[in-house]
């Protein structure tokens, strides 16, 4: 390596060096020769070039360099010697002695003097301690393992760029900065590279979720596989690593594992010197430690409580304490830290608390086609932090705003837009609403990417009539397809039009300017698999959406995707998440399936032992003719269901948006009025429906005859057998607003019975909106459309059937049985407080 | 540490969910973990109708009671919107990998 330096150089040209024999001055001795250590020299120097006579240890073998560009020179961008802060001459120059490939092993803080590995003991006036931080390495068996390093130092980029010559897999674990770099860097170098992240997602602490989840779509995109919420069991390997054992058992093999979990404070020189450490060694505004001689710098360093990972407070405080060596007195106030990076050339950039909170305001800017997201977090009128993707160029500009405490409040409207538009507008003659800014576009400037629309099309459009956005929609396809552009096409209805302007269609809720079927439509559109996807595409306005749309969106996938879409557990209300009704009381019901409604000794002898056997105070015949157990506590759910699904029943789903129960009379059975089995006929239609998620809850019934014993004419889908066959009934409703059915047809088989049900659920399954019942939902299409899509279309009724058969071949798992069986069972269990008693 | 309990690590709350905590008083503590990986404990009560606000939907720094769905606040615990009422907040933080809740606050709460 060229740069090495040999302790023997310096000896060879000892007389050279401008270090005097009897050197007066007072001797300043660094411990690291790293970013931080180099640069306090660099300040001191620009201050005051000759008052310390001055020494560095360095651990490596090398003279300084800079850190954060380890990832180029892994990457291939940049070689070694371009990365080289200050060269060998540099020291030199400056009279600085380079003790390098030496690391200092002890400070004895009453003789004043440091000794090294190899055994010198250099005697100090004054000592700065900058060894930085060390690698965390997670205690993992196999950690030690040859082929196991961490991301930190020259020596390991060479490990990495060896390991890469040979090809093969790599395990990066740890998602975040760091860890991507490397991950980045091994891909490009020709690796396989898995990044493992024991996070929901990639670098929590410096993005939010949305901007985490683009990061790691893109990442994929570029052929890494990431794995997050992923916990990593073990590292195994016959005297070389061969692989990454994952807790839940998956096996990822590896010739090369980076772990980059994060750093630690390198404080265990300092500590065993005597000076006071908490997380770091602990300094005061100019740097300085418990010891008055001793000061320390960057990231091996506390203040204010504060410890810092990132290159510019680490700027900071080499100025601080280079003023405190030189009798000024500014002093460090602490540090205010942006992330800003690119990753496979990714931009991304942070800044501040982002996390939100009370009081806080989120101004989020979602631009799907650019694969932009800007979150700005606005508190009193000031910016508080900042999330960028896609498009970091105005990263500094917040970052000087939140600085500076700017208010905002002036060009609020326009902040998310960037300097350019914001100044801008306040530079051309006080345009600072955005409807202005419209209006003063030129015809040909371009309002919607996506279809080509021109400002000139929309208000045009706008002038033959179109009066809402919807209208311009239809009219010329602005803001028709990603929506991004939703806002100008608004701005310029309101600067056509006044006061004139039509209120849309009814928002999903306050997150989005998008209806129910918008939503819809775009999900299977643009193929869209995941709640964080839709939010970022259609432009939500809030990071994670609110209680009203995220169990819509979670409905809206499921049905999308049957088979292929993970559900979010956490986007279900209580009931749907704990498999039962929560009642006032916080306790839950619990309603067994009884198929068609009927049962038999053993299941009722399991109900009756339940309910003795929990102390359910009250059990009840529900109006679906199924039993009912009350007062269950969440801790006893999951033995309930165990002992109820050892008597071969399993959950009635009396909780969900799903089909609930399939009412049912005797039927020609029993009854001598009865003309078709309607009992059995309901349990066929229970068997094939049970389990199936719906905009809403669904209720059918089956009835023997036109008596109609089973009230079947007031349930979502009902059947009331005549003697020439089955009329089948639709959209009826027996709660607030007591809606009968419409008569959709009449069939002459219980066969062809069965596929219209199971074809008009689907369509209602696909078409409603999410909470929208039946009833509503045929008042709003029209009865005509139904019959359209199910009576008169046989091909379209087919499909909608295959549709709805595909989806329940992966819905009828009863959820009871999996969480009996322990999946989730900790959700239903308090935490273990520890240290309780002491007192 | 003889003000704070040690009550677990992050890993054991969903994300937008909660955990319960079971102190020796009468009433639960719930302690949620946000999207963005912060940490609020609250009472398990609604103020409107003592709903278990640990089974409702989280969302941003909000959760949505399970039973009527007023919206709580959870820095604070207050209900939002037009809804009026406080459920009692505990100090809570996460240090060396745990979860801590401040002693005396929860003993109180949970009274």
């Amino acid at each position: 390596m060229e740069f090495q330096v040999k302790d023997e150089r310096r000896t060879d040209s000892g007389d050279d060096v401008l270090v005097p024999f009897e050197d007066v001055r007072e001797h300043l001795v660094v411990v690291g020769n790293g970013m931080a250590g180099c640069r306090a020299v660099e300040e001191l120097l620009a201050r005051d070039a000759g008052r310390y006579r001055v020494t560095i240890f360095g651990a490596e073998p090398y003279v300084n360099y800079n850190r954060i560009m380890l990832s180029p020179v892994l990457a291939g961008e940049k070689t070694f010697e371009q990365i080289v802060i200050n060269d060998a001459a540099w020291y030199d120059d400056n009279g600085i002695e380079l003790i390098a490939g030496d690391p200092v092993t002890g400070i004895d803080r009453a003789a004043k003097a440091v000794t090294s590995q190899s055994g010198r003991t250099v005697h100090y006036d004054k000592l700065l301690i900058a060894t930085g931080s060390d690698p965390f390495i997670i205690p993992v068996p196999g950690k030690d393992l040859p082929g196991v390093i961490s991301f930190r130092d020259m020596k390991d980029v060479d490990t990495m760029l060896e390991a890469a010559g040979k090809g093969g897999s790599a395990v990066v674990i740890g998602g975040g900065l760091l860890g991507l770099e490397a991950a980045h860097g091994l891909t490009l170098r020709g690796m396989k590279v898995t990044v493992i992240h024991l996070m929901d997602t990639l670098m929590e602490r410096q993005l939010d979720e949305a901007a985490g989840w683009l990061l790691k779509t893109a990442l994929e995109g570029r052929g890494q596989t990431i794995l997050t919420g992923a916990n990593t069991a073990e590292i195994y390997g016959e005297g070389q690593v061969e692989g990454v054992r994952l807790k839940d058992g998956r096996d990822i093999p590896a010739s090369l594992v980076v772990m980059a979990v994060g750093i630690r404070p390198a404080t265990s020189l300092a500590r065993e010197a005597g000076l006071e450490v908490n997380r770091g060694i602990t300094v005061d505004d100019h740097m300085v430690t418990s010891d008055p001689d001793v000061l320390a710098v960057g990231e091996c360093v506390e203040h204010d409580g504060n410890v810092y990972g990132l290159v510019a407070p680490l700027w900071d405080m080499c100025r601080s304490l280079a003023d405190g060596l030189t009798d000024q007195h500014t002093g460090y106030k602490g540090s205010v830290t942006s992330t800003k990076l690119k990753v496979a050339g990714l931009d991304v950039f942070s800044v501040g608390d982002f996390s939100g909170g009370e009081g806080c305001e989120d101004i989020v800017l979602r631009d799907a086609s650019r694969g932009v997201y800007k979150r700005v977090v606005v508190k009193d009128d000031r910016i508080v932090g900042a999330v960028l993707y896609g498009d970091t160029a105005d990263g500094g500009w917040y970052f000087d705003l939140l600085k500076k405490g700017e208010d905002v409040s002036d060009i609020r409207d326009l902040l998310i837009f960037g300097q350019a538009y914001a100044v801008l507008g306040a530079s051309g003659g006080g345009a600072l609403d955005p409807k202005a800014a419209v209006a003063v576009l030129s015809d040909d400037a371009e309002i919607c990417g996506c279809n080509g629309v021109s400002k000139g099309q929309v208000v045009a459009c706008i002038d033959a009539g179109a009066c809402s956005l919807d209208a311009v929609r239809a009219g010329c396809k602005a803001s028709a397809s990603c929506g991004s552009c939703t806002g100008l096409v608004e701005n310029l209805l309101a600067v056509v039009l006044g006061d004139d302007v039509k209120s849309g269609p009814k928002t999903m809720c306050k997150c989005t300017s998008f209806g129910h079927d918008d939503v819809r439509r775009e999900i299977v559109a643009q193929d869209m698999r995941s709640i964080p996807e839709v939010m970022q595409k259609l432009h939500w306005s809030t990071p994670d959406g609110c209680s009203s749309c995220r169990p819509a969106l979670n409905y809206y996938l499921l049905c999308a995707l049957p088979g292929d879409y993970v559900d979010d557990q956490q986007s279900r209300f209580v009931n749907e998440r704990m498999h039962a009704n929560i009642q006032k009381d916080g306790t839950y019901s619990v309603v067994p399936r009884m198929w068609g409604g009927l049962t038999n000794p053993r299941e009722l002898r399991a109900i009756a032992d339940v309910v003795e056997k929990y102390d359910a105070p009250m059990v009840k015949v529900t109006g679906g003719q199924r039993l009912d157990i009350f007062g269950i506590k969440k801790e006893d759910l999951p033995a309930v269901w165990a002992d109820l699904n050892a008597a071969g029943m399993v959950s009635g789903h009396a909780y969900g948006k799903s089909l609930r129960t399939v009412k049912t009379c005797v039927g020609s059975e029993w009854c001598r009025f009865g003309t078709q089995d309607s009992t059995g006929l309901g349990v066929k239609i229970e068997r094939m429906t049970w389990g199936s998620w719906m905009p809403h809850k669904f209720k059918i019934a089956a009835s023997g005859c036109p008596r109609n014993c089973a009230e079947a004419t007031i349930k979502d889908f009902g059947v009331v057998c005549v003697d020439s066959g089955y009329e089948l009934h639709v959209g009826g409703n027996g709660g607030i607003h007591v809606r009968a059915t419409d008569l959709l047809c009449k069939v002459a088989t219980e066969q062809e019975a069965l596929d219209y049900c199971a074809a008009f659920i689907q369509l209602y399954r696909e078409e409603a909106r999410y909470l929208e019942r039946t009833a509503p939902w045929i008042e709003r299409v029209g009865v005509d459309y139904i019959k359209s899509r199910i009576v008169e279309d046989d091909a379209g009724r087919e499909a909608l059937r295959s549709r709805f058969l595909y989806s329940q071949s992966f819905s009828q798992e009863d959820p009871w049985a999996e969480r009996a069986a322990g999946a989730n069972s900790e959700l239903h269990q308090p935490l273990q407080p520890i240290a309780i008693a002491a007192e | 540490m003889t003000d704070w309990i040690d009550i677990g690590t992050l890993a054991d709350i969903p994300q937008r969910g909660a955990r319960t905590v079971q102190l020796s008083g009468e009433k639960e503590i719930a302690v949620f973990r946000t999207g963005d990986d912060q940490l609020f404990a609250l009472v398990n009560e609604c103020p409107h109708k003592k709903g278990p606000l640990s089974q409702g939907i989280v969302h941003g720094h909000s959760v949505a009671c399970p039973l009527h769905n007023w919206n709580i606040a959870l820095k604070t615990g207050e209900a939002q919107g037009n809804d009026e009422g406080c459920t009692p907040t505990i100090a809570v933080k996460e240090e060396g990998g745990r979860i801590w809740i401040a002693r005396p606050m929860a003993m109180q709460a949970a009274a």
